[in-house]
């Protein structure tokens, strides 16, 4: 038994914790995500320089990590710097074409040259990993898809990895393929705006989109499968680096905000509260911890620990958010103090890849069934 | 980073499940499954099993009889022994006075109680708290005064878990009048067969006898029974809470009573159906089980700093609060998978050779009373709100 991270994975989070702090800044998230893309291109090419992005796959696949102790070194760091940075879309994605073994095109993901959006959630789908609408129909050897995806994120001038219904009815869990559609591709129009956690999404129209047979990547179960558990142990993670700097913010400015002639740190009514913030971050910390040991593992012991994670960070996060804002009082309401765009994105991963309340039921079904 | 046990620490695990699984009287292992006590002559039984075990007292050091167990291994045993339903030592001579002695006891004093708290001559039990002095314990006003070569006490104690079966009693007395409350205490070993000596019951809330309130009155005991200095008592006080805190997160007890949980709601039909399935109480257990695996983990991270040479500080105050929080949100759950059956108080069948007519399901007359029972758990052991403000004082520096 062993907490601490290895020395390698010690100095890859040493590195991504002073890259970010030089090259970042927390407060160029809300502005960078007014235009596309969203984000700085030249600060994901240093990222790719850095191998960030090849420490979230395996040396099969061209990088040199991928485990889930790797992800969340990564994307805790990720968190701690508020980064804007399409790292989600790109392990999501990467990971999927990985293991349907499209080797030339992850080869270019994880070399930063190649971004591809993952284009799975649907208006009407929730958080419903099943519920897809979007039709591909064969076409002589290609395929025709119609339909439509819906807050699809970093999808402007990226490549989408578009899952479509080739069989069975709209919540079947079977008949869903992915296809990739390079970007630009005739039908494909995209909606795009800016998110309330900064970082930017579309809304996806697939109108007769003609795509040749090399565009089918495989059927859709095992790949989305793998795409979601990446992308949810990475999601737990960027909370923890999230709460880990809010944490610290607010504990600054209950030793340092002074009323009533003392520091307001001082009445036991905000100690408490703090004190509480302080014991569920450990809580959502162990979570996190369970599910990177987890993600290497396969089958619905892994889902379910990743359930287990996902709802602890939507229930913790969203307290922290709340407490941080109410401690922080007047200025915690405000647009310049960086801690609230941090309490911002803290609240929205429960929004991403299933909330609280999802991950519940889907942890209670999961134990059924074992 | 790595979760798993060493294959050594695999095998040890295997050796202590076989042991619980297989050793455990089970007149007492279903008494403890089913939320009862233990009697006096049960709690010794116990006691005199694991002695001759040896796995007694296995935080000692080895030349008094300690096992050498690593803090991992401990923690094994811990979990195992829950997860058997065994009983547990009781911790007031083993756990909370030993330490002391050894740390600041006389070689004499080492010498004649550790072997006696080993084979069971003496059932020792704590004088701390007083009835104004209970979080703030330093309030304390029971007072020794010197004479001759021996402290004569005067005052009352309470709270005293198992007073009414102890022979003797490890109790923080006042002997000096200082500035500094904290100074002028002093740590005593009083025979509880001493002439001035009145233990009355205190019944609980859920109708148990399990602590007491003590008087003395012109009590006289050997100075040959302080232990360290005197007017150091304080600092031996606080070495000791230290321990009585670890091991509070009680995972092995929350598996165990969450199977229990389980067990009943699975049985309980609501709608037609198995309680266990109604979408509501299902999320309220789903929340209890992974709140119990997050705090698993979280209870072997400490764990493991320790075993990296740390001490407990005040991360034992964080797996306290949130292991009472949660051993009590079980038992309030276990109480209302009872529905209807949570009413009746029949602590008779809770004695041993009940043969009355049992009502509601089986175990169901425990439930209740243990539920009220288990409220001490944020009280005890400094309230989880003096446990915050440890956290604010050393970790937050609030």
């Amino acid at each position: 038994m062993d907490f601490s991270h290895s020395d390698d994975r010690r100095m890859l989070a040493d590195t991504l914790d002073r890259f970010i702090a030089g090259r970042s800044d927390p407060m160029a998230r809300a502005r960078l995500a007014e235009t596309a893309p969203g984000y700085d291109p030249s600060l994901w090419e240093g990222f790719a320089e850095l191998g960030a992005i090849g420490a979230l796959f395996s040396e099969d696949h061209g990088g040199f990590g991928g485990s889930g102790f790797d992800l969340m070194v990564v994307f805790e760091a990720l968190g701690r710097g508020l980064t804007a940075a399409p790292f989600l879309s790109t392990l999501m994605s990467g990971r999927a074409l990985a293991l349907a073994g499209r080797a030339d095109e992850v080869e270019e993901i994880v070399a930063g040259t190649r971004l591809v959006a993952f284009a799975h959630d649907e208006t009407d789908a929730g958080y419903d990993r099943a519920s897809v609408a979007t039709r591909a129909e064969r076409s002589g050897d290609g395929w025709v898809l119609n339909g439509g995806k819906s807050v699809v994120r970093d999808a402007e001038g990226a490549d989408l990895l578009i899952s479509a219904r080739t069989a069975g009815g709209e919540a079947d869990p079977e008949g869903i393929s992915l296809f990739l559609v390079p970007a630009g591709t005739s039908g494909v129009s995209l909606n795009a705006y800016p998110c309330v956690d900064g970082g930017r999404a579309a809304e996806i129209a697939l109108k007769d989109v003609a795509l040749p047979a090399t565009a089918l990547v495989g059927e859709g179960g095992a790949l989305i499968a793998e795409a979601m558990a990446a992308g949810t142990l990475a999601l737990c993670a960027e909370a923890l680096g999230l709460m880990e700097v809010i944490r610290d913010a607010t504990v600054e400015y209950l030793r340092t905000r002074v009323q009533f002639g003392e520091p307001i740190g001082r009445n036991q009514a905000l100690q408490h509260r703090m004190a509480t913030v302080l014991l569920e971050i450990e809580q959502a910390r162990s979570a996190v911890i369970n599910a990177a040991a987890a993600l290497d593992r396969n089958g619905d012991d892994r889902e379910r620990v990743l359930s287990a994670a996902k709802f602890t960070i939507g229930k913790t996060g969203t307290f922290v958010a709340e407490e941080a804002i109410q401690l922080h009082g007047g200025i915690g309401m405000t647009w310049e103090l960086a801690m609230t765009h941090f309490a911002k994105r803290l609240v929205l991963i429960n929004h991403q890849l299933g909330d609280e309340d999802y991950h519940l039921t889907r942890f209670i079904a999961l134990g059924r069934a074992a | 980073m790595d979760l798993e046990f060493t294959p050594a620490e695999e095998a040890f695990r295997a050796e202590v499940r076989e042991y619980y699984t297989t050793q455990v009287p089970a007149r007492l292992s279903e008494k403890i499954r089913l939320g009862q006590h233990l009697d006096k002559a049960e709690q010794e039984e116990w006691h005199a099993i694991l002695n001759r075990k040896g796995w007694l007292v296995p935080h000692w050091p080895v030349e008094w009889g300690g096992t050498g167990w690593s803090v991992v291994e401990r923690y094994i045993v811990d979990l195992e022994s829950s997860l058997a339903n065994a009983p547990r030592a009781l911790p007031f001579g083993i756990n909370m006075l030993a330490p002391v002695l050894l740390k600041y006891g006389s070689e004499a004093q080492k010498a004649y109680w550790l072997p006696r708290i080993k084979d069971g001559s003496d059932w020792w039990c704590q004088g701390y708290s007083e009835p104004g002095a209970g979080s703030d314990l330093a309030a304390l006003k029971t007072r020794a005064v010197r004479d001759g070569d021996h402290y004569v006490v005067n005052g009352q104690k309470t709270w005293t878990t198992l007073g009414q079966h102890a022979t003797m009693m490890f109790a923080l007395v006042r002997t000096g009048q200082s500035e500094r409350r904290q100074e002028g205490i002093s740590f005593l070993l009083v025979d509880m067969a001493s002439p001035g000596i009145e233990v009355r019951p205190i019944i609980t809330l859920d109708g148990g006898h399990e602590v007491n309130e003590v008087f003395f009155s012109d009590v006289r005991v050997p100075v040959a029974n302080l232990v360290g200095e005197e007017n150091r008592g304080w600092t031996y006080a606080k070495y000791l809470l230290t321990y009585e805190r670890t091991g509070m997160a009680s995972v092995g007890a929350s598996t165990a009573a969450l199977g229990w949980l389980r067990s009943i709601a699975g049985k309980a039909r609501r709608n037609g159906q198995p309680l266990l399935d109604d979408p509501l109480f299902a999320a309220r257990v789903a929340r209890a089980e992974i709140e119990l695996a997050n705090l698993s983990t979280t209870a072997l991270r400490v764990v493991a700093a320790v075993a990296g040479g740390g001490a407990p500080g005040a991360e034992s105050s964080m797996l306290k609060i949130k292991g009472t929080e949660l051993r009590q949100e079980i038992s309030a759950l276990t109480r209302r998978a009872l529905g209807p059956h949570a009413q009746p108080f029949m602590p008779e069948a809770l004695e041993e050779g009940f043969n009355g007519e049992a009502v509601g399901p089986e175990g169901a007359a425990a439930v209740t009373p243990q539920y009220f029972n288990l409220r001490k758990l944020s009280i005890f052991g400094g309230s989880n709100e003096i446990q915050k403000n440890i956290i604010s004082k050393m970790i937050l520096q609030l």
